[in-house]
């Protein structure tokens, strides 16, 4: 079988690129529904803050796991 | 020698060797020469500057703990405020607050946990040590798996083995026909995908922050010491540096606070049945 097309060189870059989509959008709606909630009840920003930085670091979680996975399983 | 030091050679080395380009930082940075070396059972321990690091973190955090309590007076002093408002963050905010009001008892887990990975979260950005024994996977393995026995144990002795099971294999309140589908993911929640987020998260976190550091530190050194246009760039690099070990010290407190947490709520879920 001929090879059409090659890619070489950093294939865990991609991967992170491509895995940092989601969580980047993740975040931005938990800060953004923590944003909008503030706005609409600011003296609610001190009960939900607690959820929004669990929320971010949850999200932020999947990112880094596709951070580190081109480490474990690179060359 | 560190290995950071080791890298920053290298760097060093490549910049005046001349053409060689700079040499990125690897996994190397996380494995130090080691200091001692032995082998108990069958299996090879390397006692490196890592774990020296490990130890002086958690003899520093006792040592603290330990002088904010001695005499203690109605009126705290300095040392005894900041030791009990740390304390009262994991007690307050996490074992009553999250955990339920029968979290009480976990306080002191909690409170070690969060205070032991944040004194070791908090080398990565100390000059000398600059790494964080989290960066290591198997430090924050074995406290996910502490916690995974724990709250398995406590959901046992809490609920009884039969009740504990059957919540987990048939979640209350779902249609029949949905456990073809929740079932799988509940058992893979409770027993898989619970502590091995827990661990990779510190891990990641740690690891992420510490290639970070060190590719815009060797990158400010390396840019500096050309000798052509790249060396405007090399302000801009230790720059980045200087941000990022601001960003990191965000991170070191999140982190140790979002396994406290997460931790509580696992422990929530194993002492309330689901209603």
């Amino acid at each position: 079988m001929d090879v059409l097309a090659e890619l070489t060189g950093s294939v865990g870059s991609i991967g992170y690129g491509l895995a940092a989509i989601g969580p980047g959008i993740g975040v931005g709606i938990v800060w953004a529904a923590y944003i909008q909630a503030t706005a609409r009840q600011p003296e609610s920003a001190g009960l939900t803050r607690t959820y929004a930085f669990l929320g971010f670091a949850l999200s932020e979680a999947l990112a880094l796991i596709g951070f580190v996975v081109p480490f474990v399983f690179g060359t | 020698m560190t290995s950071s030091a080791l890298a920053l050679g290298n760097v060093l080395a490549a910049a005046e060797g001349g053409g060689e380009g700079f040499q990125a930082p690897g996994l190397g940075e996380f494995y130090p020469q080691p200091l001692v070396t032995f082998s108990l059972l069958g299996v090879e321990f390397e006692i490196t500057r890592i774990t020296v690091w490990l130890w002086i973190a958690t003899i520093a955090m006792l040592v603290f703990m330990a002088a904010a309590v001695r005499r203690p007076q109605i009126v705290p002093g300095k040392l005894q405020f900041i030791g009990e408002s740390g304390y009262s963050l994991v007690r307050d905010g996490i074992a009553r607050d999250v955990v339920g009001p029968r979290g009480l008892p976990f306080a002191p887990f909690l409170a070690s946990l969060f205070f032991f990975i944040l004194a070791n979260n908090l080398l990565s950005i100390i000059p000398f040590a600059q790494i964080s024994p989290m960066s290591k996977f198997a430090f924050p393995l074995v406290l996910a798996l502490i916690c995974w026995v724990l709250y398995i144990y406590i959901g046992i002795r809490e609920q009884g083995v039969g009740k504990y099971f059957k919540d987990i294999l048939f979640l209350p309140g779902v249609p029949a026909f949905m456990y073809i589908l929740v079932t799988p993911i509940e058992v893979l929640q409770n027993f898989i995908v619970r502590p091995f987020t827990l661990a990779v998260r510190l891990f990641a976190n740690m690891f992420a922050g510490h290639m970070l550091l060190v590719v815009f530190s060797l990158g400010a050194v390396y840019l500096l010491s050309r000798d052509n246009f790249s060396i405007v760039f090399g302000p801009v690099s230790a720059l980045m540096a200087i941000v990022m070990t601001f960003f990191e010290l965000l991170v070191i407190f999140l982190q140790a606070y979002v396994f406290t947490v997460l931790m509580g709520t696992y422990l929530n879920g194993s002492i309330e049945a689901e209603h």
